[in-house]
């Protein structure tokens, strides 16, 4: 990752370890970060059903995200599967809430369930690298895949399974307000989760795994141990985001949580940028929003090219994928990155240095 | 400042190889009779020495002599095919590379092997992991369960080594965009982060100017006379070599031909021979007979 100078403000000084160890680099990014969160908060009394949908769908998905920019970004282990655990975590939560767990214990329990799945799907990590733990993980895709069809018990086979309505204290999170705000605590407490494990000694060490493993090891770090673990924090989340999107559909079946779904989380994290916290966020609302945008351009074509409005369905689609290759050869290090480069061009005017 | 650090040294609880400390004459690392065969390479025949507490011992010897084989077996990297380590007393053959560090051993890379995308501070940090409580659960949690004072007072630890090395003005930068001798520098701070008894050094002075090599030296100095360690080096500087050593060994083609003091070595027929390339006889007769013996 190319390296983007962030100078601090004028007068903006870290008089201690403790302040240079906060999470926010200056106070105005603290508190634009607050402004944001509160922002969302309002959401609700403003916004239309469409967009609180769409929120709460991004929020899901970027605490999936985040969970893979874990492994990935962090350790530098690809995954082929994380749309499995994914699945796993929503299958898991209906089933605990079907048991007569309150659904706001069973979506925690449901991620430790995927932790322990993930890390025992992420024993091949011990000894393959690269693309050959890709291919490997890609089995663990597939064998969840059938399991979800055939474990009749556990997820309702081929009919799928009911996901129990969240209720809090006797109010029923039944809406899309109300879910709004659940999705929101957990996008805000996976987020510090992560950013805390980023500046802490298992994050580290999850990044010098994926620095330069020799010296890794040299340091102490057991490779084995941590490259597991990694797997382990990513189903976690994977896990949590899968109860909280079987929850807001109400129902849970096994075909939306194909290989498709893993590579979406992969273009996610990688458009976002890889290894970035804030990233995770800015993929998943790409990801999401982009065929919608570009439904919007097709149609605007279809508009003004009368001709080819048959086709718009196409165009979409062809404008979903030109977008991301476009994307990825003009800022392969992901939005992050972008983002970072007008901070500093900002801070910096009018000298470029 | 200097003497700061050596104060806030704790005793190492654990990873005394032995109960007890070492008795005065006998060497903290011991290496008996080890040979690394790489099918039918032989990279180290029976190479035997030990390295006395607070030294600066030298391994010297032309390219391809065994060198870096020799400390990736005491790092752990390399298993020799016969012969035993012995680390303060007990054997290193059966621990794994992740032990060396609780045991007390640090070292540095011939090429290059920090952590590229950390800043110097995370580098240095990682150091300290061996010493940390702190979990991914605890980490997570940061502000309740102690990994936030844990990390502050590390950061302290590390700032110490930081002033040390004079690198306090790339502390922020990330390791991957510095100049190789700061790196080099980064290196040796992340291996005393360590705190270790015993630090191998792989060609410190590789690629430096003669003012980077200078401070080098200066730090290498300090590692045994301020903070206690014992450090064993590889290097091609002979200059460098015979002024801060105790003790040196000679490897040639995975033998030792010779061992003492600086001087001692200067002076060795065989040494002399080895380094302008000409014929031994008396080695090469030696080398004869392994062969038929294997």
């Amino acid at each position: 990752m190319a390296h983007v100078p962030n100078p601090r403000p004028a007068g903006d000084f870290r008089t201690s370890y403790a302040a240079d160890t906060a999470l926010f680099r200056t106070r105005l990014e603290g508190r634009l970060t607050l402004l944001l969160v509160l922002a969302a908060l309002s959401v609700p009394l403003w916004g239309s059903n469409y967009l609180l949908s769409q929120m709460i769908l991004i929020g899901i998905y970027a605490i999936a995200a985040l969970g893979l920019n874990v492994l990935t970004g962090m350790t530098g282990q690809i995954s082929l599967g994380h749309g499995a655990f994914f699945g796993f975590g929503a299958f898991a939560s209906a089933y605990f809430s079907s048991k007569g767990i309150p659904v706001l214990i069973a979506m925690p329990l449901a991620g430790l369930l995927t932790t322990a799945v993930g890390m025992i799907f992420g024993i091949p990590a011990a000894r393959l690298k690269g693309l050959y733990l890709a291919i490997a993980t890609l089995a663990s895709q597939f064998i969840l895949q059938d399991f979800f069809a055939r474990a009749a018990w556990f997820t309702g086979g081929s009919y799928g399974s009911l996901a129990e309505t969240a209720s809090l204290f006797g109010l029923m999170i039944n809406n899309d307000a109300r879910y709004f705000y659940l999705v929101l605590f957990w996008v805000v407490v996976s987020f510090l989760m992560v950013s805390n494990l980023a500046r802490t000694r298992d994050g580290r060490a999850l990044v010098a795994v994926r620095d330069h493993y020799l010296s890794a090891e040299m340091m102490g770090i057991n490779l084995t141990r941590y490259r597991i673990m990694s797997f382990g924090i990513s189903s976690f989340f994977a896990g949590i985001a899968g109860a909280l999107y079987g929850h807001y559909l109400g129902f849970v079946s096994a075909e939306g949580f194909t290989i498709l779904l893993s590579i979406e989380f992969l273009a996610m994290i990688i458009i976002g940028g890889l290894g970035s916290v804030s990233g995770s966020l800015l993929g998943a609302a790409f990801i999401l929003l982009l065929p919608q945008v570009m439904e919007v351009f097709a149609g605007t074509l279809a508009g003004i090219f009368p001709s080819i409005a048959q086709g718009s369905a196409y165009i979409k689609q062809m404008s979903v994928g030109a977008a991301i290759i476009l994307f990825l050869v003009l800022e392969p290090e992901g939005l992050i990155h972008r983002w970072r480069l007008m901070r500093a061009s900002w801070k910096l005017f009018p000298f470029s240095h | 400042m200097h003497v700061r650090v050596l104060a806030s040294r704790e005793p190492r609880k654990e990873g005394r190889g032995r109960e007890g400390e070492l008795t005065p004459d006998e060497p903290l690392l011991e290496v008996r009779d080890v040979s690394l065969r790489f099918g039918g390479v032989r990279a180290l025949s029976n190479v035997s020495f030990a390295v006395r507490k607070g030294e600066v011992f030298s391994i010297i010897g032309p390219n391809g002599a065994g060198k870096t084989s020799m400390l990736n077996c005491i790092s752990g990297r390399y298993r020799p095919s016969e012969g035993d380590i012995l680390y303060k007393g007990a054997s290193l053959m059966r621990r794994s590379i992740n032990d060396r560090a609780r045991l007390g051993i640090g070292r540095t890379f011939q090429n290059l092997a920090l952590f590229g995308h950390m800043s110097v501070l995370d580098n240095i940090l990682v150091g300290r992991h061996h010493m940390m409580k702190n979990n991914v659960v605890t980490g997570m949690a940061y502000w309740v369960g102690g990994a936030r004072r844990e990390e502050l007072k590390e950061r302290r630890r590390v700032e110490e080594i930081i002033d040390f090395l004079e690198i306090a003005h790339v502390r922020g930068e990330p390791a991957g965009t510095l100049s190789y001798g700061l790196r080099k520098r980064v290196e040796l701070a992340r291996a005393m982060a360590i705190e270790p008894d015993l630090i191998l050094l792989d060609e410190p002075m590789a690629g430096m100017n003669l003012e980077e090599k200078e401070d080098m030296a200066r730090y290498i100095i300090a590692l045994s006379e301020e903070f206690g360690m014992t450090t064993m080096m590889i290097e091609h500087d002979m200059g460098v070599v015979m002024d801060l050593s105790d003790r040196v060994i000679v490897l040639d083609f995975g033998r030792r031909i010779a061992g003492g003091t600086p001087a001692e070595v200067l002076a060795d027929e065989h040494v002399k021979k080895a380094y302008l390339g000409e014929e031994d006889e008396v080695l090469d007769a030696l080398a004869a007979a392994e062969m038929e013996g294997a």
